[in-house]
């Protein structure tokens, strides 16, 4: 399959991910978006060499895909092209703090691996987190929770706008993709001399079909303001979920419960 | 109820688009639009829509004169269906695109849900409320394209090509579908059989000229006349 198809196909499945029906979908969108920002707010506020305590922190996100009924692995699949990125992120770490820190019986650990490891950990908690919040919820809800925290309107559209417009792109690009394969069998990829035509073509059509599509909102009354979806009144499963989870996360954040529950096996 | 006079427009000023058109439309008559690739259909609807501007002449919807000022009242009076279904669907499902033009009209959610509902039950398609834009078949995908702009409950419905890419079953429902319909209609199509289906009335344009206006089965039948204009005869007359 043409990989623009795939990756178009992948874009709607999110949305598919996000209607599905789970206790964590039902709640209330600002509740989920405001556990999610804060979660990644507190794993990045973990200092670099605090590992043992920031490990814990992967209990909430994985609760989640647990209620959920999202497989994790959907998530690392999902999240395969920019996870390399996330974990080249301390890669040269132990290069330049080769002081150790700590002994694995007679193996010294320095404080560069250790910071690497915990570079590598914050980066993939706040993408399973900010994964699960778009696989749980629909872009639209996501739209009106931003608005209710008083997001401005127009950040909002533009990020609605956007979202929809990368899969008019992404559709332009697979079809001239195909067209272009189809006449250059074996070819593997593009080559360099069409890049430029190529890439023009991309941007005329693109913007060729964006218009119809604005025109399509204009016809049906647009004038710069979304209705977004339905807005799920803020009830008590959403506040005690809210509660639960921030406590959860200060918890581990204030204690070190790797280390408590250690000791109690010790 | 649509009203062209002395109607001309050029995108560039050395090629003409629409010359001196003049024609009207009663309010409930279903008019064709016909004439070959180029010949100013599509430039037509756009001009009466608002899309377009800077044609000379006088251009009204149902009364009202298309400029800036009156462009909101006349597109909610005036529903568009693209050529494209594609470009006309651009949220996650049939519901929420049927939704977008009632709410903004200021329609209440309660009020726009019942629109929706409405339409999708004299459409027969209720099947499709909450199914996913991009998982719907190019049939159902036209269907929803046509329900999104009944929802609006227009008064005026301009479709482009309502019946290109479709199979002859599809086809078949989507022109059941519009024949039905009791609002003023224009429809532009090079399907002629369509036309003579759905339309009393066909005006024939000509390098943007106005060539032929006349009962749909006197035009369809003059074959000497759409060749004249690149046209064939409908299939059911040749």
């Amino acid at each position: 399959m043409n990989k623009m198809n795939q990756a178009l196909r992948e874009l709607s499945a999110m949305d598919t991910l996000a209607a599905q029906h789970s206790p964590i979908h039902g709640l209330n969108a600002a509740a989920k978006l405001i556990c999610t920002a804060a979660y990644i707010l507190i794993v990045v506020s973990f200092s670099k060499y605090d590992f043992g305590r920031l490990l814990p922190m992967v209990l909430w996100p994985v609760l989640l895909f647990q209620i959920s009924g999202i497989p994790v692995r959907i998530c690392f699949y999902k999240l395969r092209i920019v996870l390399p990125l996330v974990m080249a992120v301390g890669l040269f770490n132990p290069l330049f703090d080769r002081m150790p820190l700590l002994w694995i019986g007679t193996v010294p650990v320095s404080g560069g691996v250790i910071s690497m490891l915990t570079l590598m950990m914050k980066g993939i908690f706040c993408l399973m987190a900010s994964f699960l919040l778009i696989a749980t919820t629909p872009i639209d809800s996501l739209a009106a929770a931003l608005r209710k925290l008083h997001v401005p309107s127009m950040l909002v559209t533009l990020l609605l706008l956007t979202f929809r417009y990368v899969g008019v792109m992404t559709e332009e690009l697979a079809i001239m993709t195909d067209a272009y394969h189809l006449r250059a069998p074996g070819q593997k990829g593009i080559h360099i001399s069409a890049w430029g035509s190529f890439l023009g073509q991309l941007l005329l059509r693109s913007m060729d079909r964006a218009q119809e599509l604005y025109s399509s909102m204009l016809l049906r009354g647009y004038h710069g303001h979304f209705h977004y979806a339905k807005w799920k009144p803020f009830g008590l499963i959403d506040a005690l979920y809210l509660a639960a989870s921030l406590t959860l996360m200060l918890l581990i954040r204030i204690f070190p419960v790797a280390q408590m529950l250690g000791a109690l096996f010790i | 109820m649509i009203r062209f006079q002395h109607v001309s427009y050029a995108y560039e000023t050395e090629q003409p688009v629409l010359t001196d058109l003049s024609f009207q439309i009663a309010a409930g008559e279903a008019v064709g639009l016909i004439g070959a690739n180029g010949a100013g259909k599509s430039t037509l609807m756009k001009l009466l829509l608002g899309l377009l501007s800077g044609a000379s002449g006088e251009i009204l919807a149902d009364g009202i004169p298309v400029s800036k000022e009156n462009l909101k009242e006349i597109r909610k009076k005036t529903g568009y269906v693209l050529q494209n279904s594609d470009n006309q669907m651009f949220m996650p499902t049939v519901y929420e695109d049927m939704m977008f033009g009632p709410l903004n009209y200021m329609l209440s959610r309660e009020e726009a849900e019942q629109r929706v509902d409405t339409v999708l039950q004299k459409l027969n398609m209720e099947y499709l409320k909450h199914r996913h834009n991009h998982k719907i078949s190019g049939g159902e995908k036209r269907m929803a394209a046509i329900a999104t702009v009944l929802a609006m409950e227009p008064e005026i419905i301009l479709m482009d090509e309502p019946t290109s890419a479709l199979d002859p079953c599809n086809r078949r429902i989507v022109i059941n579908t519009i024949r039905e319909l009791s609002q003023t209609k224009l429809i532009a199509s090079h399907d002629l059989d369509m036309i003579l289906d759905t339309c009393d009335r066909v005006l024939l344009l000509s390098d943007g000229k106005l060539a032929a206006d006349g009962p749909a089965e006197e035009i369809l039948r003059d074959q000497k006349l759409l060749e004249e204009h690149h046209l064939e005869l409908p299939l059911r007359f040749s």
